[in-house]
């Protein structure tokens, strides 16, 4: 009996739920966790100075929040998926095939990656090339078509000036977005520095993609986890170690460790902003326009995200490391906001 | 007699040996025990040596100038009107008059940065709360910011050298001069146990995450001790002894052994995307945890039953009562504090699973604390890790504080279950 009764019990309580579930009045999103650190500061300033509720933000990875954010136009699929990369060709297709047919792509600002280390320790300035040379799984020999398995063990088989010091990388690992990241515009920008590869590009992309974007796992690359708190930890333990992740970190750890220059750009906000330093992405939002108006508060929050006091030059976003666009780019996006202008692929 | 002799010289010989056995084994078992002392007293004492510094908040007091005609209110102004009106510039002023020399436009935003951004909302509230301070001259007690709150609290060494330190000399000499007329103040943080998550370290706080912890809890509990109390009953006391049950049993067994996880993929699957459940809902957080929590449930009830001497049962019969009233009467009772021990030690393992809430949404940003189990929310151990991953160094405190609450929230379920046992436990 009363099994039966929970069972009658419980049946109610979802066929009940189920209908509360239509009506939602707090913004759902989800996607990248790079973009999280932004998007969340945004979301609680916006709970705090408007009557609508605070936005829900999930950390679902780029790509698993556009598998969400496609999934339909029912009200409880998300309004807005965080992207640390432009949204793919293929996942602007599902979306179109489930019905999500206008989206708004709002590019918000730039992220870094940097290479750091402890503070007291030696100062490195490194090459796209020289991380290439350093954490490839295969390196060039010096002649043409020819590689072999990394052999440099010390920084100063990479290249003469750099410290005498074993190659020790502490980074993230393969599902991490700032893994891809750092793999297409590090170790992908060194690798290109060879004539030979790069003309592979055209005779053989998926070779060209193997050399140039495998990582050596012979020990010298460590895979630290998602944690970049993680890797600050580790890097002030062990001096001889370098380790990747987010501009931000570096920001707000600047008292304990010290970002490395590449192709001559230091990591500091000025240098990614303008491009000098050469190891970053931009970062983007997502907005479901057919939920624009169906969920309160959906303009108003896009707004205060495109608004000059959170993604502007002084903004509270830059605050938090995010490197702000040019005047025109902020415009441009500020424009296509207000108008919510589609994105066409 | 000889036979004898021998026999007692050969005990005695081993008789030592023995002893030495006995003492080896008792000393290696206080070992082991030590040992497993020793790293609960380490984890314990590092983590709430950490956490300490979270429970204090640094607070700076300002005079603040609540003028109507500036601030273009009245106390008879509606909330709304209120709530639109701009804190900031109040707390701006009031910082711009201690310190009038700061011009540069670089200093001010330093200067600006002293109290938290929270400090704005504070004001609101404080206003919205009591109109009659509109229109006076009142010292505030703000939060300061969570650079200000490192630096005091001595996370931050002042003694460094400029360029390697977070807060530079220029913010660190109107520290210092706020220090000396004793505007700085550090206080117990409540904050940190009636708000929900930021992403300001200094206005983050655990109740969100408490609540929906509880609420998860509250759901799972509601699911799972009926539904696993009468399986164990039926199983142990009505069902006929055949291959099916037989089945069930090794099913529920092997169920109890299922990695957490796919219970998460079955409740995305079955209960959000079937049955369009709320994401991020204890509610769904609770039916997935209660699935993981059925077999443990059962398995315990059912060695708890089957502890309840059968002279009882056999008792109950020949006084003749019918089978369900010797079973609900006589056994059921007596099975209960090893039920309820089952129960709470399936609810602390649900409280501290994060896995199956991955799938389901449950890692979530949730700023508004929970009101019912249908609000988004998410829970202590999913909170501790998001806060583990924030790079604002302030969150480190607060992650091991978080640990320090949930830690706490497992000794209480615990006591409850020690005294739940102790009340009911029956010596036979």
């Amino acid at each position: 009996m009363k099994k039966f009764k929970t069972l009658l019990a419980t049946t109610a309580l979802i066929t009940s739920l189920s209908s509360m579930a239509a009506g939602r009045d707090y913004i759902s999103i989800v996607g990248s966790s790079t973009v999280y650190p932004f998007a969340t500061v945004v979301a609680e300033r916006f709970g705090k100075s408007t009557n609508f509720k605070t936005p829900k933000i999930e950390s679902t990875g780029t790509g698993g929040g556009m598998k969400l954010f496609c999934k339909g136009i029912n009200v409880d699929t998300a309004d807005i998926t965080n992207a640390s990369r432009r949204i793919k060709a293929s996942e602007f297709a599902m979306c179109q095939k489930n019905g999500v047919k206008d989206i708004v792509e709002v590019l918000i600002g730039y992220d870094g990656i940097v290479v750091a280390n402890a503070i007291k320790s030696h100062t490195f300035a490194l090459t796209r090339k020289d991380l290439f040379l350093a954490l490839a799984k295969e390196v060039p020999t010096g002649k043409d078509g020819e590689l072999v398995a990394n052999p440099n063990k010390k920084w100063s088989d990479v290249r003469k000036e750099l410290p005498n010091v074993k190659i020790e990388v502490l980074g993230p690992p393969p599902t991490s977005g700032t893994r891809d990241a750092f793999v297409e515009l590090a170790m992908e920008g060194g690798c290109k520095k060879f004539d030979w590869i790069k003309a592979t590009k055209k005779s053989n992309k998926a070779k060209y993609k193997s050399i140039c974007h495998t990582i050596r796992e012979d020990g010298a690359y460590i895979e630290a986890g998602e944690n970049d708190n993680l890797i600050i930890q580790k890097l002030q333990k062990n001096p001889d170690a370098l380790g990747i992740f987010g501009f931000s970190f570096l920001d707000q750890n600047a008292d304990v460790v010290k970002g490395a220059t590449i192709d001559g750009g230091a990591p500091e906000f000025d240098t990614i902003a303008d491009g000098s330093y050469p190891v970053s992405r931009p970062l983007f939002f997502y907005v479901k326009k057919a939920h624009v108006g169906k969920i309160p508060g959906m303009s108003e929050f896009l707004k205060e995200f495109t608004s000059e006091k959170a993604m502007g030059e002084e903004g509270y976003l830059t605050d938090k490391g995010l490197i702000p666009l040019d005047e025109d780019k902020f415009k441009t996006v500020q424009d296509a906001v207000k108008n919510l202008k589609p994105l066409s692929l | 007699m000889i036979d004898k002799n021998t026999m007692t010289v050969k005990v005695e010989k081993s008789l030592k040996k023995r002893y030495l056995k006995e003492k080896i084994f008792k000393s290696m078992g206080f070992i082991s025990v030590a040992v497993a002392f020793l790293f609960l007293l380490m984890l314990i004492s590092d983590i709430t040596i950490k956490a300490l510094p979270a429970f204090v908040q640094t607070q700076i007091i300002l005079q603040v100038d609540l003028n109507e005609q500036d601030l273009g209110i009245t106390q008879q102004s509606s909330v709304d009107e209120i709530r639109q009106v701009d804190f900031r510039r109040v707390i701006r002023a009031a910082l711009k008059k201690q310190f009038p020399q700061v011009k540069k436009r670089k200093q001010k935003k330093d200067l600006y940065s002293l109290v938290s951004v929270g400090a704005e909302y504070q004001l609101r509230d404080l206003v919205l709360e009591n109109r009659e301070i509109l229109g006076t001259t009142l010292n505030v007690t703000f939060i300061a910011d969570d650079d200000v709150d490192a630096l005091i609290k001595g996370a931050i060494d002042r003694n460094d050298e400029e360029s390697g330190r977070r807060v530079k000399d220029f913010k660190l000499n109107l520290i210092e001069t706020l220090e000396k007329h004793g505007q700085i103040e550090k206080n117990f943080n409540w904050q940190f146990f009636s708000s929900g998550d930021s992403r300001e370290p200094e206005l983050a706080g655990i109740k969100g995450a408490v609540l929906g912890s509880l609420y998860t809890l509250l759901v799972t509990l509601l699911m799972t001790f009926p539904v696993a109390v009468s399986a164990a009953i039926y199983l142990e006391e009505f069902a006929p002894k055949n291959r099916m049950v037989d089945f069930i049993e090794i099913n529920i067994n092997n169920l109890a052994a299922v990695p957490s996880i796919v219970f998460g993929l079955l409740g995305l699957a079955v209960f959000i995307n079937f049955f369009e459940l709320p994401r991020s809902a204890p509610i769904v957080g609770g039916i997935v945890l209660s699935l993981m929590t059925l077999p443990t449930i059962i398995i315990a009830s059912r060695s708890a039953i089957k502890a309840v001497p059968p002279s009882l049962r056999e008792a109950a019969l020949g006084l003749g009562a019918s089978k369900m009233q010797t079973v609900f009467h006589h056994v059921f009772p007596a099975a209960l504090p090893g039920i309820l021990t089952g129960t709470i030690i399936g609810m602390a393992q649900a409280l501290g699973e994060t896995a199956p809430l991955l799938m389901i949404g449950m890692v979530a940003f949730i700023v508004d604390i929970p009101q019912s189990v249908t609000d988004p929310a998410t829970v202590l151990p999913i909170q501790v890790y998001l806060w583990a991953d924030s790079p604002e160094r302030g969150f480190l405190e607060k992650t091991s504080a978080a640990i320090l609450v949930l830690i706490a929230f497992l000794i209480t379920m615990n006591a409850i279950a020690i005294y739940l046992r102790k009340k009911f436990e029956k010596k036979w």
